[in-house]
């Protein structure tokens, strides 16, 4: 049977047992209508002309996969940013696992979705702002028809989150394999700070797709800093799909750090609905093998004096393939928008390849608006002047393209996501030195 | 040249008129419309080709009949409507208006800005006037040299006619039949284009132009171009010209194809200055053109042109780079004004090794007009060292009107070198009061801005047209800034 097929009938067979508000019923039942019409993105669609699903679709994926946490906390520490104080939401194959977790309501609510999703306490919060933002496309529908867990996150007006929050998905391999659906909502109210990192882990060699939606409201001046980090197995598929909605003066930042996986597609929306908006999102991919990235960006800026800030770098080694389609729409009212867009690649092997696409939609007079877009290959004269400073062949080559890669890091605020990264990216380029020289 | 002003334009225009003839065809007469088999059978027959390209036409059209109108391009409009058309009809001899007096002012006075002279103004409004007699005596001066030189230039219909063997080996190559609906379109029913043929090691003493080739004046909507420069010769090539043309066909589909061969270079200049529709968006030209070039080792092929005309434009002027060390080229300025849409770029294709291209894209759009580049640069895995730079700036006049970028950029080499730039900008107020206060009036401010804007582009294209191109802006850009 084919995917499609199965989750669409095991959507009928399963959506009378879940328990959730009957408003969400509605919402589920609407978008499992749309994913049977649109079924899954084909390369027709000028979105995804670059990339192909049907690789990773062809697996028979369980899609309610079984509880069990067998998991220890020592076993999978080195997934966390585990030297820094931080509220935990952790799942295993889907299922919430509390013994790993550290969630709070104390102040502020870092919990989960399905308790969002049924207590009568969150209906509010739930009917302005749940399936708000997030595209009415097959792909995005799919997960709003099986939305059920995920992270919940509401942080009220004037607080400043004191420690990160980190939301790491485990996938076991107890299954076959798997098909994870995570659904997160973040509220930020007015004047309110917080800093998130997410991550998906897979634990084993078999199969794992995750259609993951994440919606994120920033209110009047609140702050959002989001890292992805995405280092999971060659087993192991993404698809990300978050949509920024900000109101006036609000700051917005989401981090991705491409490294592992077998594909990867980013699809990352912002939609700026108020009076200086700052938005930015800034991305490092380091891949090889025939792993597949795809970072693609909407940043729309519907109201004036907005900006936006996108800045991609890539490197792309053996048979890997990297796609970026940034896109800015300015609207008419948009005037003083000051929008900047750049994604430089380098390509090390001639079996890589990359197709990028920055593209432009512009309504209003008075903007400033500028892509840029490179690819091309180390300097040989650094490389020959490191060589001659006695530096090997292979760490001179890492140190470049560490160097390349630097100013996406400068603006990470957490130290220690700092140092991971780092770190995951000497292993990456199979070097070892920590790069703080 | 710098010291080359418009009165020297006017003047030289003045004593320029003797070049163009008028073209009186004895015959006048239209096919009923709608499209058929027979149609072009009958479109061949009338223009008595031998069979091969009889059974070309057919093929092409029952390809064509397979084919759906695209409509991935960022232009809105009413489709045409394909069996309403009449697909031949012989240049009108009868002329539009008795007197200039009855020619639309507007008209008139656009032709007065750009220092055209009366008697040419009335041959371009289709006024009745006299042949001028001289013109033969240019005509055969033009002839001669080329022929000295070996230079084939000639309409279609004559190259069909007299050199069939080069045209059978060439027309088809760049651009077949099946490769776009509009290709396919024009490949059944083109009514005649022209016919270029540089021999081997020959550099063309003069800028060839469909302007300048006398008594070819209607090649009608569906224009055929084919230029073969053979192994290292020269050939600059000029397309359309500045003057407002009220041509009453709405949709044009033209096809051109050019071919390089080895160490050969061919210069195509278009200015395209066709009827873009009222102020309102009522009428208007459809422009709806295929352009394509290869190139062999070591040739170059550099597409420059300036669109400020159509009501709808949409074509990509591309290069094929197929040679070793084979350079493409693309300059191009596009200005939409009142309610014009241009979907409008290149595509570079690098095969060969060593490849080369740069594409320098200017748009402007005022009014109530949509400005589209969209460009392709696709670096093939075997094409080593291959080299791109991409710049494509808009500029926006008014807060109706809106410019957009599409630039594709594809590679699979890894010691390829890519880069692309975009900006958007708008003309600044600081530039204006510079200019103002040093006695300049707005109006000139912006077309001085505009200039200066479009610099790169201008300074590609001839001596000749340059000029012409560079009012033509100002023209087209009249009024759109209060």
């Amino acid at each position: 049977m084919e995917l499609k097929e199965k989750l669409v009938s095991s959507f009928m067979a399963f959506e009378d047992t879940v328990d959730v508000h009957s408003s969400i019923h509605d919402i589920r039942t609407e978008a499992i209508k749309t994913f049977e019409e649109e079924g899954f993105p084909s390369k027709r669609l000028e979105d995804w002309k670059y990339t192909s699903l049907n690789s990773i679709l062809k697996h028979d994926y369980s899609v309610f996969p079984k509880h069990e946490n067998d998991i220890e906390f020592k076993d999978v520490k080195k997934y966390f940013i585990h030297d820094i104080d931080a509220y935990k939401i952790i799942f295993i194959d889907g299922k919430y696992a509390s013994h790993l977790s550290q969630t709070t309501h104390d102040g502020l609510d870092v919990c989960l979705m399905s308790a969002a999703l049924t207590k009568p306490k969150y209906k509010v919060i739930i009917d302005n702002y749940f399936n708000k933002i997030a595209a009415k496309n097959g792909i995005s529908s799919l997960n709003t028809a099986f939305s059920y867990e995920g992270a919940y996150i509401n942080i009220p007006k004037n607080k400043v989150v004191e420690k990160p929050i980190q939301i790491i998905h485990f996938s076991t391999g107890n299954e076959a394999a798997v098909m994870l659906q995570p659904r997160n909502l973040i509220v930020v109210n007015e004047n309110a700070h917080v800093q998130i990192i997410e991550r998906h882990q897979s634990l084993t060699d078999n199969p794992v797709l995750t259609n993951s939606v994440t919606e994120i409201f920033t209110n009047k001046r609140a702050i959002v800093d989001y890292y992805k980090i995405q280092n999971d197995r060659q087993s192991a598929s993404l698809i990300d799909n978050t949509f920024v909605n900000q109101k006036q003066e609000s700051l917005a930042k989401v981090h991705t750090f491409s490294f592992g996986g077998k594909l990867i597609r980013n699809n990352l929306n912002f939609y700026q609905n108020g009076e200086r908006i700052d938005s930015t999102m800034k991305g490092i991919t380091i891949i090889g093998d025939k792993q597949h990235v795809d970072h693609n960006t909407l940043v729309h800026h519907i109201e004036p004096n907005c900006e936006s800030h996108q800045d991609y770098k890539g490197i792309f080694d053996d048979n890997s393939t990297g796609v970026f389609n940034g896109k800015v729409v300015v609207e008419k009212e948009a005037q003083k928008t000051n929008a900047f867009q750049a994604n430089n690649n380098v390509l090390m092997s001639d079996k890589a390849s990359i197709n990028t696409k920055p593209q432009l939609e512009i309504f209003a007079d008075d903007v400033k608006c500028s892509h840029g877009c490179t690819i091309g290959q180390l300097d040989e004269s650094a490389m020959f002047y490191l060589r001659s400073r006695g530096i090997p062949e292979k760490e001179a080559r890492a140190l470049l393209m560490f160097a390349f890669s630097n100013n996406v890091l400068d603006s990470v605020k957490i130290p220690e996501i700092k140092n991971r990264i780092t770190k995951i990216i000497a292993n990456k380029l199979g070097v070892n030195i920590g790069f703080d020289l | 040249m710098s010291k080359y002003t418009e009165d020297d334009l006017r003047e030289e225009l003045k004593t320029k008129e003797y070049e163009y003839g008028f073209y009186t065809d004895i015959e006048s007469d239209t096919f009923p419309n709608g499209l058929n088999e027979e149609i072009v059978i009958a479109i061949s027959k009338k223009k008595e080709e031998p069979e091969w390209m009889t059974a070309w036409r057919l093929e092409a059209f029952k390809i064509w009949k397979e084919m759906e109108e695209p409509d991935w391009a960022n232009v809105n409009y009413e489709k045409p409507d394909f069996q309403a058309i009449s697909y031949y009809s012989a240049p009108n001899s009868k002329p539009k208006y008795d007197s200039i007096d009855e020619v639309d002012p507007e008209l008139l006075a656009t032709f007065e800005k750009l220092g055209i002279s009366l008697d040419e103004q009335k041959k371009l409004a289709g006024v009745a006037m006299d042949v001028v007699v001289d013109s033969v005596s240019v005509a055969t001066t033009f002839k001669k040299t080329l022929g000295e030189k070996g230079i084939i230039f000639m309409s279609m219909s004559e190259a069909i006619k007299e050199h069939p063997e080069l045209v059978k080996k060439h027309l088809g190559t760049v651009v077949p039949q099946k490769d776009n609906f509009y290709a396919a379109l024009n490949s059944a029913v083109f009514s005649d284009g022209s016919f270029c043929y540089i021999p081997k090691g020959v550099r063309c003493p003069m800028e060839l132009s469909t302007y300048f080739r006398i008594n070819q004046a209607g090649t009608g909507q569906f224009e055929r171009t084919l230029v073969v420069a053979d192994e290292g010769s020269y050939v600059s090539y000029l397309e359309g010209c500045t003057a407002p043309s009220r041509d009453e066909n709405q949709l044009h589909a033209a096809v051109v194809e050019l071919i390089a061969m080895e160490d050969a270079e061919i210069k195509y200049s278009t200015v395209q200055n066709w009827y873009p529709g009222n102020a309102e968006g009522k009428g208007g030209v459809f422009n709806f053109v295929t352009k394509r070039g290869l190139c062999e080792k070591n040739a170059k092929i550099s597409w420059t042109q300036v669109e400020t005309g159509s009501a709808v434009t949409w074509k990509y002027p591309s290069c094929i780079l197929k040679g070793d060390n084979s350079v493409g080229e693309f300059y191009s300025i596009a200005v939409t004004n009142n309610y014009q849409q241009a979907d409008t770029g290149t595509k570079m294709i690098h095969l060969g090794k060593n490849t080369k291209s740069t594409i320098i894209s200017k748009g402007i759009s005022a009014g109530h007009s949509q400005n589209s580049y969209r460009g392709l640069v696709q670096i093939n895995s075997r094409a080593e060292n291959a080299r791109n730079f991409s710049q494509c700036d808009s500029l926006l006049m008014g807060n109706e009107c809106g410019a957009h970028t599409f630039p594709y950029i594809e590679a699979k080499n890894k010691s390829a070198m890519i880069e692309h730039e975009a900006t958007t900008s708008k003309i600044g107020e600081d530039q204006i009061f510079y200019c103002n206060q040093r006695g300049i009036d707005t109006e000139k401010a912006i077309a001085l801005i505009v200039n200066g804007f479009s610099k790169e582009v201008l300074n590609k294209l001839p001596m000749e047209f340059a000029v012409e191109a560079q009012k033509l802006l100002e023209i087209s850009l009249e009024g759109s800034v209060g």
